[in-house]
C-alpha cells in the first residue's frame, strides 16, 4: 500500500483500534483502507464524486455516494465512534450545521480545515487581493471554498455551541507544529485539526 | 448468427436446460409443491472449488435467457450487454446461473404448465408465490448444481428483492449481494400501478377466470394494457419526451381514437409484442409477488433487524432518472444495512431513461459492476 497522506496519518493517532468510523468526503478511501488493514477499523466513506466512488469500490472500501449536507441525516445518533471530515468544512453550505450533525452521529468528530488567519493570507488581503497559497491554491472565482474561517473563528464557534475541544493540532503546510504555532497559532497555522465532542447533556450517558 | 459467434465478448450460442427439483417446496401460502421444474441457462465454467458461481435473478418479465443467442435467434438474452467474456459479469472468471423463476411462463413450472393432478394447465389453481418462495426454489436449484455458496447474487428491480431475501434467508450461502434499482418494499403508488395492471387482465372477457387455455384464447387486450401501463413506469418523463415528443404521426389531427401520436404507437407495439411472449397468469403472479415483498414485516417493520442476520457484503445501485424505484428507495436499503452494521457500498448512476436504465450499458454503471466483481473474482480464486 502507498504511504498514507500525511494529514491522514496524523488523524490516525486519534482513532481507536477496532472502532467504527464514518469518513465524510472520503475521496479514494485511503484513510478507511489504511485503518481497516492496520487498525481493524470498520466503517464507511461518504463521497459525492462518481470517480472517487469508483476508486473506493475498486479498492474494497465501503462507500456511500451522497453529499455531506444531506448524507449525514440518514445516520442514527451515536452510530459511529468517530466521524472524520478533512479539508471540507470550508466548502459546505452550512459548516456549523454539518459539525452539529457530525457530533450527533459520532461520539467524537475530527475536523480539519485551512486556517484563513495565516500571515500569508493576511498579507495578500493587506495588499488588497484574495490569497493564493499552497494550501489555498484556487482563484477566488473558481474555488470550491465558500466559508473560510480562522483558528480563532472556529474556536469561538465551538465555545458558542458548547462543543468540547478534546485535542487540537495546529500545523504548517509540512504538517509540523513548533514554537511559533504555540505563540501565535492564528498567525502561523496553515492546517488546523480538531478532535471534538458534543456538549455533555443532562442525563446523557455515552 | 455467425456474427454473434465471432463476437469475442458474447457467450455465443446457448441452450437452456430443464432441471427437475424433487425436494418438496413448502410455500408461504401454506401449500406444498412436491416437485417442480426450472429452466436454466449457465455461462462460463464452475471452478474446482465450486466457489465462482453467480446467480442472476430476473425482474418482472425476465427469464433464464440472460446472455448469448438461442440457435437461429437474432436477439440476444436480456442482459447480454453485461454478461459475457470480458464483460462486467465476466464469464471467463465466473460460472453464471440464470433461471426462469417458479411460476414463470418460459418453461419453468407455472400457471401455463400442466398440473400433474388434473392433466390440464394449472391456470388459477397455481399457488401465488412470494420472493421468499423463489429464493427457496433457487436454493434447491443451487443444491442440484452442487453450489454451496454463491460468490454473488445479482438482480435488478424485482431481481434485487430476491437478492435481499437471499441475504436474510440463507446468509451462509451468499458472499456478495448486488441489489440494483430495487426497493425494500413497494409504495402504495407502486401497488396501485400493479392493481390497475391486474384489473386490466382480470376484466378481459377472454381471461375466463384464468382458465383461458381451456377456451383456446388469451386475454390479449388485458395483458397488452397491463404492459402498456408498466412501460410508462419504466421510462422517465424526459426519456419519453426525447423519444416521442408529442409528435403527431400524421400532418393534422384526425379527431378519432386511432393511433395518432408516436407514443401511442410505441406503447401499442410494446403491449402487443408482450402478449406474444408472456402469460397473463404469470403476470398476475409476478405483480403479487412484488406487492407482497416486505422483508421487514416479520421483524416488527424494522428492515435493519431483518438484515441483522445477513453476512454478505452489499453493493446497492440506483439510477438518477428512475422514479419507479427511485434512489430514495435504495437509500432506505442502505440506511437499514448501515444501522444493522453490515458491509455496504451505494452508488448513484446518472441516467436518462428511467427504471429501464438498469438494463442499459451505461459506462459508469458497468465500470462499477466490473470494479466490484473484479474483487469478488480475486476472493474466489484465493
Amino acid at each position: 500500500m502507498n504511504k498514507l497522506r500525511p494529514d491522514l496519518a496524523l488523524i490516525c493517532d486519534w482513532i481507536k483500534p477496532d472502532s467504527r468510523i464514518l469518513d465524510l468526503g472520503c475521496g479514494k478511501g485511503e484513510l478507511l483502507a489504511y485503518l481497516a488493514t492496520n487498525r481493524g477499523v470498520r466503517g464507511y466513506g461518504l463521497e459525492i464524486d462518481s470517480d472517487e466512488v469508483q476508486a473506493c469500490i475498486e479498492s474494497g472500501v465501503n462507500v456511500i455516494q451522497a453529499d455531506i449536507d444531506e448524507g449525514l441525516r440518514d445516520f442514527e445518533a451515536g452510530s459511529f465512534d468517530h466521524v472524520v471530515m478533512t479539508q471540507a468544512l470550508q466548502a459546505l453550505q452550512r459548516p456549523d450545521e454539518a459539525i452539529a450533525e457530525i457530533l450527533r452521529v459520532g461520539r467524537t468528530g475530527i475536523v480539519t480545515f485551512p486556517n484563513f488567519g495565516h500571515w500569508q493570507v493576511r498579507l495578500a488581503l493587506a495588499r488588497g487581493r484574495m490569497p493564493i497559497t499552497a494550501s489555498l491554491p484556487s482563484a477566488w472565482y473558481d474555488t470550491p471554498n465558500i466559508h473560510f474561517c480562522t483558528v480563532a473563528d472556529f474556536e469561538a464557534l465551538c465555545a458558542q455551541r458548547g462543543w468540547r475541544i478534546l485535542d487540537r493540532r495546529l500545523l504548517d503546510r509540512s504538517l509540523r507544529g513548533g514554537w511559533r504555532h504555540r505563540l501565535a497559532p492564528n498567525l502561523f497555522t496553515e492546517v488546523a485539526m480538531y478532535l471534538l465532542q458534543a456538549p455533555r447533556l443532562e442525563g446523557f450517558t455515552a | 448468427m455467425v456474427q454473434a459467434v465471432q463476437d469475442p465478448t458474447s457467450v455465443g450460442v446457448v441452450a437452456p436446460r430443464r432441471i427437475g427439483i424433487d425436494a418438496p417446496l413448502p410455500l408461504e401460502c401454506g401449500r406444498l409443491l412436491a416437485h417442480h421444474e426450472l429452466m436454466v441457462e449457465t455461462y462460463g465454467r464452475l471452478n474446482a472449488a465450486r466457489s465462482n458461481a453467480i446467480l442472476i435473478c430476473h425482474a418482472l418479465s425476465g427469464d433464464h435467457h440472460a446472455a448469448g443467442f438461442h440457435e437461429g435467434a437474432r436477439k440476444p438474452g436480456w442482459w447480454d450487454n453485461c454478461i459475457g467474456p470480458g464483460k462486467p459479469i465476466d464469464t471467463e472468471r465466473f460460472f453464471v446461473v440464470s433461471l426462469n423463476n417458479l411460476g414463470g411462463c418460459r418453461g419453468s413450472t407455472g400457471p401455463s404448465t400442466i398440473n400433474p393432478d388434473t392433466g390440464r394447465p394449472w391456470g388459477p389453481d397455481f399457488p401465488l408465490l412470494t420472493v421468499r418462495d423463489w429464493v427457496r426454489s433457487q436454493a434447491l436449484l443451487a443444491d442440484a448444481l452442487g453450489i454451496a455458496r454463491w460468490a454473488a447474487v445479482v438482480g435488478g428491480s424485482l431481481g434485487g428483492m430476491q437478492v435481499m431475501q437471499w441475504t436474510i434467508d440463507f446468509p451462509e450461502r451468499i458472499a456478495h449481494a448486488i441489489v440494483i434499482a430495487s426497493a425494500p418494499r413497494l409504495s402504495a403508488q407502486n401497488i396501485a400501478f400493479n392493481e390497475i395492471a391486474r384489473q386490466a387482465i382480470l376484466s378481459d372477457p377472454d381471461f375466463h377466470g384464468g382458465r383461458f387455455y381451456d377456451h383456446g384464447v388469451v386475454p390479449s387486450r388485458g395483458l397488452m394494457l397491463a404492459r402498456m401501463l408498466g412501460h410508462i413506469t419504466y421510462l422517465s418523463d424526459a426519456a419519453m419526451r426525447a423519444k416521442f415528443g408529442n409528435e403527431l404521426k400524421i400532418a393534422t389531427p384526425s379527431f378519432n381514437f386511432d393511433v395518432e401520436f408516436e407514443v401511442e404507437s410505441y406503447l401499442r407495439y410494446q403491449g402487443q409484442s408482450f402478449v406474444d411472449r408472456f402469460d397473463a397468469n404469470t403476470y398476475l403472479l409476478m405483480t403479487k409477488a412484488l406487492d407482497y415483498f416486505d422483508p421487514a414485516r416479520d421483524f416488527s417493520n424494522r428492515l435493519d433487524h431483518a438484515f441483522a442476520k445477513a453476512s454478505a457484503r452489499f453493493l446497492v445501485v440506483a439510477f438518477s432518472s428512475d422514479w419507479r424505484f427511485s434512489p430514495a428507495r435504495s437509500r432506505e436499503i442502505v440506511k437499514a444495512l448501515v444501522d444493522a452494521g453490515r458491509e455496504v457500498s451505494y452508488a448513484l448512476i446518472e441516467s436518462q431513461l428511467g427504471h429501464d436504465d438498469f438494463l442499459m450499458p451505461i459506462t459508469a454503471y458497468h465500470d462499477l459492476l466490473r470494479g466490484y466483481l473484479h474483487r469478488v473474482a480475486l476472493e474466489c480464486e484465493a
